[in-house]
């Protein structure tokens, strides 16, 4: 027995910090007196925050103004039966990004499964049938999608084509988008929804996603104007990223919206949503600009030299061998930059364009829901907290990925 | 030297450079004069005329707070008034929101868990909304929920805390103020004084010191000593009166002042602590195990080992947070603040002058930004000298 | 590289929605007939003005209604209407550089507006004014009563002005606190931060319909400014104007001579003159004002209704009565002692 045990012994594993709830409160929550006082402070101030807000939400708010309403708060004055068109967007969009996910995986399957997750949650939601389908359908597609990518992926060939293909149709997605939700003139099957029609949750997204897209290019070309060794062209980067920096965004939407026509020969006529994308895309390439000039300065001079070396022209060094770093190490912050572009789209009212927060306030002018602005606040909060947060995090892991900081 | 060997100018990287800026010169000017004939023709054709001649006229209009404002004023005036309230708040805010970052960056790496997770939250929650729907919430949801106005809170003083703001009383000066102010001045040269023989004593025995403090106590011992040694004090309380409606005089922060300044502290905190959070984790552990070898307390520590590192880290992407909090302070219109924002809005609809307005707003936004740039560039060059 | 490419294709399509006007009409009329719709500057969200409504997944309202009835006189279509949500700081831009055909936005008809940004008015629908709601419990009666007190006023128009001018005229202070959102505005009023607010009459209604307890809060009875609302259009088109103008006074015509949307198919048999004229069945109307049928005020009444199906559908709602307590409101029919009056069709 006692030799027995003996051996017992040696093969125990060393011994872990695991240790009882009680011993994990001590030591995270009252090791000291001024924790034990900040612990009680910060769960006072829960409980009364908590509190209040529960029992609101809970007694004597009345929610049915979202169900009513949800239609319009996704995508605005959009014709109801064109809404296909907007579902064919999201099995499109999902349909790259599942494909893209099970192909080149990381980052994107996790962002993938939680996508997935989202919208299955969704579909147990008591819609109307038909729409409980098509967002469990969406939840198969992303799934089903990540799984087919990473049964090409065992095969060598298949897999350079796939994604080829998959490569192609993301260059191709915005036209794709477009011309599904804008219509195709003078086609019968797909007839022109003009943008005064888009609006909602959708028109949220459309702009912060053309306005990051957009200003990227400029903003890197306004970085690499703030390095150039062309004063003139070095003076006028700096002049416009400081000047644009300095101003608010709602001053710049408004000189876009009210202003550019006047700026315009004659009969020009630009539309709306087009004008609200200009003004973003001018906005945030300076702040594009900034960042990467950021990723520019963390490029060592040796980096340069053996470009020269090589003998690469100035251009070609930039290309291939300055622009890939410096950009791989801004993405992160680019991805705040979006996330703040998100937000920031509730000031498209200047424009007369009716994004989620607007559609809101308009709902709230109907004689019937004139009494539920907290409801309709809160709500409006929480999406753009889910989204913000989504990509916030998923930023994060990024940063973590590439190893930004840690080089 | 041949004529051959002379390399042709359409190959003289000198000369191509030139040419490529004149180019770049000639196409913005040609840009920026197809745009101005198109205004003017545009401004010919719709009727639109473009003039300052009305920011002479009288504004008829109110404004609740800041410089006294009559509505014989004129649009001019008005004008300053939203500035100076610009002004306040930003300047109050940029503080305020430093210390509150400072803060809560240094609790983001507490030891204690329940500290350490809600103001992980606290960040996650207010980064990711956005701010004008957090400043209605503080607005209605905090402020508004204040004692009315008939039943404000006494707080000796007397204090009065309710829905209208809180309400002070206010110093006023007396026939003495003059005698005092001189005495004062009088106090700043002594202050000083004691400061620089403090510091000198300091390096001659190489110890480490606070002479600021010396400087500081001197200055207040002048002005304490002078106060009472006055025949009259210099400086008389004016209380607060309650009106019919209102309190009239006394010092008073209005609630919408108040929460746009809360509203701006809190969201832009958010960012600040977790920029001062990667600049304590950029400072390298062995930096604060040498701090500890040497017996530094905690707050020593930070003080003297762990911040003056991470503020080179944390002085740029700080500067563009003071840049964001400026700008984000048009967004008090939401709340009823008469800031430079909410004026001109006024001022844009009484007269009808979209654009003059529009102009005068975006050069005053960046008059800000840019004495902030100026400044805190300047506070880096010191951080980064102090650094050597 | 790729991302380059993508963008340029972006550019490449939204370049289309520029679209450049090549071999336009110039008159406002015919640029509407080649669109194919009416550009209706319109507000957002103001109660029974300008709102979202679910039920009809579009905008609905009392000024929305007019859109309709000049876009049904147009193509005999109430659908044919682009909405554009203007700001009261862009709206007069937006309507002298013909982003918008006609601005029908609870607009004010002034002297500056009309003369010196050179716009024409149309018939007044709505006559407004500017009130003050005040708690039962202030004591407050009248308006030299409100000296000192905090007023909530909403931006925009000239509600501030008119403020302004009447403390001027009574000698009085008062404190008036700005804002530019409606809900933050009766929050603050509601939560006792102000003494009292201000707003034009249909506000007013509305406003107390969001309150707590709308019993404790009465509105003065006093006005203090005169605010015709009225349909704008630039100058320099006349066609169009009486357009504009003879849609409005369709709808109130047809109140006056008991045309309404239910009764107007049956009333094509009518022998009164008055009505044969309205309904197109005799003169030649719609010709002459440049549309395409005659009966162009049939199908406004029958597709959007007379100017008192108008009020009661969207005005009604918010509490606002055409006559109270036997006493006619300024919008009642002039029949009834009210200032609706139309100009007669002959």
């Amino acid at each position: 027995m006692i030799e027995q045990k003996r051996v017992a012994a040696e093969v125990l594993p060393p011994p872990t910090l695991r240790y009882g709830p009680l011993r994990w409160l001590r030591e995270n929550l009252f090791s000291t007196w001024y924790n034990t006082l900040l612990t009680l402070l910060c769960l006072w101030g829960l409980y009364a925050a908590l509190s209040a807000l529960l029992e609101w939400a809970f007694t004597r708010a009345d929610w049915s103004v979202i169900p009513a309403n949800l239609k319009l708060l996704l995508v605005g004055t959009y014709p109801a039966e064109m809404l296909w068109r907007v579902w064919a967007v999201l099995y499109f969009v999902v349909f790259l990004l599942g494909g893209s996910a099970g192909l080149w995986g990381s980052l994107l399957r996790d962002a993938v499964v939680a996508l997935s997750a989202a919208f299955f949650l969704l579909a147990l939601l008591p819609f109307g049938m038909s729409e409980r389908l098509l967002l469990a359908g969406l939840a198969l597609l992303g799934g089903g999608m990540m799984g087919a990518g990473w049964l090409l992926r065992r095969a060598a060939r298949l897999q350079t084509w796939s994604k080829r293909i998959l490569l192609g149709l993301w260059v191709l997605s915005p036209i794709l988008v477009v011309v599904l939700v804008g219509g195709l003139p003078g086609s019968g099957w797909l007839p022109t929804v003009s943008t005064e029609k888009w609006g909602g949750l959708m028109l949220t997204f459309m702009l912060a996603i053309v306005g990051i897209t957009t200003s990227f290019p400029l903003g890197v070309l306004l970085a690499l104007g703030r390095r150039s060794e062309l004063p003139v062209v070095r003076w006028f980067s700096i002049l416009y990223i400081e000047i644009i920096r300095g101003v608010p965004l709602v001053t710049v939407i408004f000189m876009a919206s009210v202003m550019l026509p006047l700026f315009l020969p004659g009969d020009t006529r630009v539309d709306q949503a087009v004008r609200a994308m200009t003004a973003f895309t001018l906005f945030t390439a300076a702040y594009i600009a900034e960042n990467v000039r950021g990723g520019l300065q963390n490029i060592p001079r040796g980096q340069y030299e053996a470009a020269h070396a090589l003998g690469l022209s100035h251009f070609w060094t930039t290309v291939f061998i300055v622009l890939p770093q410096a950009l791989r190490a801004v993405i992160p912050a680019n991805v705040g930059q979006f996330i703040s572009l998100f937000k920031d789209t509730s000031l498209v009212f200047v424009a007369a364009l009716l994004d989620l927060f607007n559609i809101g306030r308009s709902i709230l002018a109907n004689p019937t829901w004139l009494a539920h602005d907290s409801e309709m606040l809160l709500f409006i909060a929480s999406v753009y907290f889910v989204f913000a947060y989504f990509m916030s995090r998923l930023s994060q892991r990024l940063e973590r990925l590439l190893g930004v900081g840690e080089r | 030297m041949t004529k051959a060997a002379r390399i042709p100018f359409w190959r003289d990287l000198r000369v191509l450079r030139a040419l490529a800026q004149v180019l770049f010169v000639i196409f913005v000017i040609l840009l920026g004069n197809w745009l101005y004939t198109n205004l003017q023709a545009n401004l010919k054709r719709t009727n639109i005329s473009f003039s300052y001649d009305f920011l002479q006229q009288p504004a008829s209009m109110g404004i609740s707070e800041g410089l006294p404002f009559q509505p014989t004023d004129s649009y001019q005036y008005a004008f300053w008034v939203g500035v100076f309230n610009t002004f306040r708040v930003v300047f109050l805010g940029m503080i305020l929101a430093t210390l509150v970052g400072l803060i809560v960056g240094v609790a983001r790496l507490s030891s204690n868990w329940l500290v350490r997770t809600l103001s992980a939250i606290y960040v996650e929650t207010l980064r990711n909304t956005p701010l004008v729907v957090q400043l209605v919430f503080w607005y209605t949801a905090v402020f508004l929920k204040l004692p009315r106005v008939d039943e404000s809170l006494e707080l000796p003083g007397p204090i009065y805390l309710s829905q209208r703001g809180l309400v002070m009383p206010q110093p006023q000066p007396t026939e003495s103020f003059a005698l005092w102010g001189m005495a004062l001045g009088g106090g700043l040269v002594v202050a000083l004084g004691v400061y620089i023989a403090r510091r000198i004593y300091l390096e001659r025995v190489q110890r480490p010191g606070t002479p600021w403090l010396w400087g500081l106590s001197a200055f207040l011992l002048t002005a304490l000593g002078s106060w009472f040694l006055l025949p009259q004090a210099p400086l008389r309380w004016e209380p607060p009166v309650r009106g019919i409606f209102n309190f009239e005089g006394g010092m008073q922060f209005t609630p919408e002042f108040t929460a746009l300044l809360l509203g701006l502290v809190i969201y832009t905190a958010a960012f600040i602590a977790e920029i001062v959070r990667a600049g304590i984790l950029a400072v390298s552990k062995g930096q604060k195990e040498a701090a500890r070898a040497l017996g530094l307390t905690d707050f020593q520590m930070l003080r003297l080992i762990v911040l003056p590192q991470a503020l080179r880290v944390i002085v740029p992407p700080t500067t563009s947070q003071y840049l964001n909090l400026a700008k984000n302070s048009s967004l008090a219109v939401a709340i009823g603040y008469p800031d430079l924002f909410n004026v001109a809005n006024t001022i844009i609809n009484q007269s009808g002058r979209a654009i003059e307005v529009i102009l005068m707003i975006m050069g005053s936004y960046l008059t800000i930004s840019l004495l902030t740039s100026l400044f805190m560039n300047w506070y880096n060059r010191r951080v980064r000298l102090v650094e050597r | 590289m790729r991302k380059v490419f993508t963008v340029g294709l972006v550019v490449a399509l939204l370049l289309p929605l520029l679209t450049i006007g090549q071999g336009q009409p110039t008159d406002t009329l015919g640029r509407v007939k080649a669109r194919g719709s009416l550009i209706c500057g319109v507000n957002n969200a103001v109660p029974g003005f300008g709102f979202l409504d679910e039920r009809t997944g579009t905008f609905s309202g009392f000024d929305v209604d007019y859109c309709k009835a000049l876009a049904t006189a147009i193509f005999n279509d109430p659908a044919k209407v682009t909405y554009r949500p203007l700001t009261a700081a862009a709206r007069f831009t937006a309507l002298s550089a013909g982003e918008v055909d006609v601005l029908i936005r609870n607009t004010t008809w002034t002297f500056s507006r009309d003369v010196e940004l050179k716009l024409n008015f149309g018939p007044v629908t709505f006559y407004d004014g500017q009130g003050f709601m005040v708690r039962k419990a202030s004591r407050i009666n009248t308006l030299r009563d409100l000296n000192g007190a905090t007023i909530c006023v909403l931006q925009g128009t000239t509600t501030e002005q008119n403020l302004a001018d009447m403390a001027r005229r009574l000698g009085i202070t008062i404190r008036p606190l700005v804002f530019t959102d409606v809900t933050a505005r009766d929050k603050a009023y509601d939560e006792g931060r102000c003494d009292a607010m201000t707003a034009d009459a249909s506000g007013l209604a509305g406003a107390r319909v969001r309150l707590s307890r709308p019993d404790d809060h009465k509105i003065l009875p006093e006005l203090i400014s005169k605010e015709p609302l009225a349909p704008v259009v630039r100058h320099g088109d006349d066609t169009w104007y009486d357009i504009v103008k003879w849609t409005v006074y369709c709808t109130i015509e047809a109140e006056e001579l008991g045309v309404s949307s239910r009764n107007v198919a049956q009333l094509r048999t009518s022998t009164d003159p008055n009505i044969r004229r309205l309904l197109g069945l005799e003169g030649d109307f719609g010709r002459k004002l440049g549309l395409d049928s005659n009966d162009w005020c049939a199908n406004i009444i029958a597709k959007v209704g007379n100017y008192g199906e108008i009020y009661d559908r969207n005005v009604k709602p918010l509490g606002l009565e055409r006559i109270v307590d036997g006493k006619p409101s300024p919008n009642a029919s002039w029949n009834d002692g009210g200032l609706i009056y139309a100009i007669p069709f002959r």
